[in-house]
């Protein structure tokens, strides 16, 4: 573990397992084979790729190793099955997803209706569940797909998945879920959910960046983004990126070993648990954005009132502890993240939220740490803040607009 | 991450003067909690002079940073002379600002230039009554301000006016206005505004995009209803094109044509395009 820095930013990258660094590096330097080629030396690294496959598969309860298709990362795996499917299906000119997506998918929706496209986004209530009914009730003849993340990125929300899969199988509508945040925090599986489509990220659960997985049940009607080779049965072509794909194979073992062992599953959501708590009973002014109960257990997203996101990033910064905020300055645009103003968070804490986003590497010193630094940097700023009464210690009424 | 100075670094972790003054002369307040960052300056006089400033700030490193800066500078200046200040001014004190964060000097301006009103006795009607109308209603910015801002700092384009006073970084429904006065201000100038949409367009880009929005954009709306469209020749600013499949022989083809092909074209490529169908 890098001991300079505290990383509580899993949600945006995680460190690359010793385990799958190990497993990649023969693949640059001995291993470097083509794994197309007529030749040994290419031809047996195939049987690397195709092991990977099978570990994938298995992370994902696939039947059939084919299931899996390796891209370049959630971004690609996304819009390869959303466009894709579009191209199949060219006289049905509706999508239906919801209004805290990715911007992979939000973009890419955004982008469709400037084309003629009809796209529903679902709302979410304000602790960042989704209107379930709301879903089934936008779905028409003309809906070509149906979106929906496993877990969203900033609350760590759980969508009920499942619920929506056995719908749109029940429709014969395509369904794709985007299990990016889900992957490697709680079990995923294909045919629990009966989604048509998956996608999931490798840097997103200790794996590189630049590789990620699209599942397409077998029989899905889709046309490729890419022409070229015939790599991925021609549905993803391009040579491999075997070390890529080794890497994400071995972080899919490693995924299935961490979720078995049930006793450090519980050490995670005991550390976050523990900020969280921590948290919110040192700052009353403090609240948790999303769902307590359905959500992954290494996310927090917690909005301290009349501070502002970037500052405590800032702060924190100075600290060596790295997290995240939903806040309009961090982010480089002028409002809060679309997913805090879905849920209508307020604004005197939307601007104030952090997310922190813990890991398996996560230990408890850390925890601690930023337990023992954060109450020091939320008064500094509490001190600088023409909102915070240090006399009383508490907010000042704020007027009308605030609300 | 933000490309903060060694200045604004030191001055969001140490800011200088923060606090009250609880017998401050003068107390001013802008921006909002709403909007994400927001100042409220204290100054205490003695004759013309400014002998002390405080500030409170709600917002990123640089809006504190900004707002220690502005103290800093305006300590120990008379009123005449602080007056003098601009938002440049508080830029150059920080080494610089990121593009997109400018907008948190204009504020520490903003906060200095409604403190002198108040020690003049002129009349500051709260918000922005005095300021002319609101352009910018999701961030609550004036005309004046915009109008100040592009003078003082040589701006030319809406994404500058954005940065620095944040007008048209929500929702963009100000945006055409904005655009109009940055014409206007350009005009009294004399410059001409660098805004792509009047930079005369080259005859390949203007081919480029005509086929592009044909292929992107109307060829999928025909599609659906089973016609389709092939570009003929482009000459200049007058498109031709030919109507195939169902649309060929539509009745309404010219409604088509009139409707989706032109007003697309002029929607994405230049607003004075002519489409003619060739049968």
């Amino acid at each position: 573990m890098n001991t300079n820095i505290i990383y509580l930013d899993n949600n945006a990258t995680t460190m690359v397992a010793p385990e799958v660094v190990e497993a990649m590096l023969p693949f640059f330097t001995q291993r470097y084979g083509n794994p197309s080629s007529m030749h040994d030396f290419g031809g047996d690294v195939a049987h690397d790729v195709e092991n990977a496959r099978h570990s994938v598969a298995q992370m994902l309860g696939a039947d059939y190793d084919y299931e899996i298709v390796f891209t370049s990362g959630a971004t690609e795996s996304d819009n390869m099955a959303i466009l894709g499917t579009l191209q199949y299906y060219r006289d049905k000119k509706h999508i239906v997803t919801t209004k805290v997506e990715h911007p992979a998918v939000l973009n890419l929706c955004r982008q469709l209706e400037r084309e003629g496209y009809t796209v529903t986004y679902v709302p979410v209530d304000n602790e960042g569940n989704l209107d379930v009914q709301f879903l089934f009730d936008s779905v028409t003849n003309d809906t070509a797909i149906v979106s929906v993340m496993y877990a969203n990125n900033e609350t760590g929300v759980i969508f009920p998945v499942e619920e929506i899969g056995a719908f749109c199988k029940k429709r014969g509508v395509p369904f794709h879920v985007d299990a990016v945040q889900a992957i490697g925090k709680i079990p995923v599986n294909v045919n629990a959910i009966q989604c048509d489509l998956l996608a999931i990220s490798g840097h997103k659960f200790h794996a590189p960046k630049g590789i990620g997985v699209l599942y397409v049940r077998r029989g899905t009607r889709m046309r490729p983004l890419l022409y070229g080779g015939h790599q991925e049965k021609a549905r993803r072509p391009g040579t491999h990126n075997v070390p890529g794909i080794v890497g994400i194979g071995k972080a899919s073992q490693l995924v299935i070993q961490h979720l078995e062992n049930k006793d450090e599953v519980a050490r995670v959501k005991r550390l976050r648990d523990k900020l969280e708590d921590g948290l919110l009973s040192q700052f009353p002014n403090a609240h948790l954005n999303g769902n307590k109960i359905k959500r992954v257990d290494n996310t927090t997203n917690i909005g301290f009132e009349f501070i502002e996101g970037e500052a405590i990033l800032l702060y924190l910064n100075e600290k060596g502890i790295a997290a995240s905020s939903g806040s309009a300055c961090s982010s480089g645009s002028l409002e809060p993240s679309h997913v805090l103003r879905a849920m209508g968070v307020p604004f005197t804490s939307a601007h104030g939220s952090i997310r922190f986003s813990l890991s398996r590497y996560t230990t408890e010193v850390e925890i601690d740490y930023a337990l023992q630094v954060m109450p020091e940097l939320v008064n500094r700023l509490l001190e600088i803040s023409p909102y915070w009464d240090s006399k009383n210690k508490k907010g000042k009424p704020i007027g009308e607009l605030a609300r | 991450m933000w490309e903060y100075t060694e200045k604004v670094k030191e001055l969001y972790k140490n800011p200088k003067n923060v606090g009250e003054i609880p017998d401050a002369d003068v107390v001013v307040e802008v921006g909002s909690i709403v909007c994400g960052d927001a100042l409220t300056l204290y100054l205490k006089l003695d004759g013309d002079k400014i002998v002390d400033a405080k500030f409170k700030t709600f917002g990123c490193g640089s809006a504190i940073a900004s707002s220690s800066a502005l103290t800093e500078m305006i300590k120990g200046k008379t009123v005449e002379e602080a007056a003098k200040i601009t938002n440049k001014d508080i830029v150059e004190f920080l080494g610089g600002l990121p593009d997109q964060k400018m907008h948190c000097s204009v504020m520490g301006q903003e906060a200095l230039e409604k403190a002198i009103k108040k020690i003049k006795g002129q009349k500051v009607e709260d918000e922005h009554e005095d300021e002319g109308a609101i352009v910018c209603q999701c961030f609550g910015v004036s005309e004046n301000l915009i109008r100040r801002v592009i003078n003082e700092n040589n701006l030319t384009t809406v994404e500058e006016v954005t940065n620095y006073t944040k007008a048209g970084g929500a929702c963009g429904s100000c945006i055409p206005k904005i655009e109009d006065i940055i014409k206007e201000e350009l005009a009294k100038a004399g410059e001409k505004p660098k805004s792509v949409s009047v930079k005369p367009m080259s005859n390949l880009k203007r081919m480029q995009l005509v086929e592009e929005t044909i292929q992107n954009v109307i060829r999928p709306v025909l599609m659906r209803d089973g016609g389709d469209i092939e570009l003929v020749e482009i000459e200049g600013k007058k498109v031709y094109v030919a109507l195939r499949g169902h649309c060929a022989h539509c009745v309404i083809s010219d409604v088509t044509m009139k409707n989706l092909v032109e007003d697309k074209l002029r929607e994405f490529v230049e607003n004075d395009i002519e489409v003619i169908e060739v049968k």
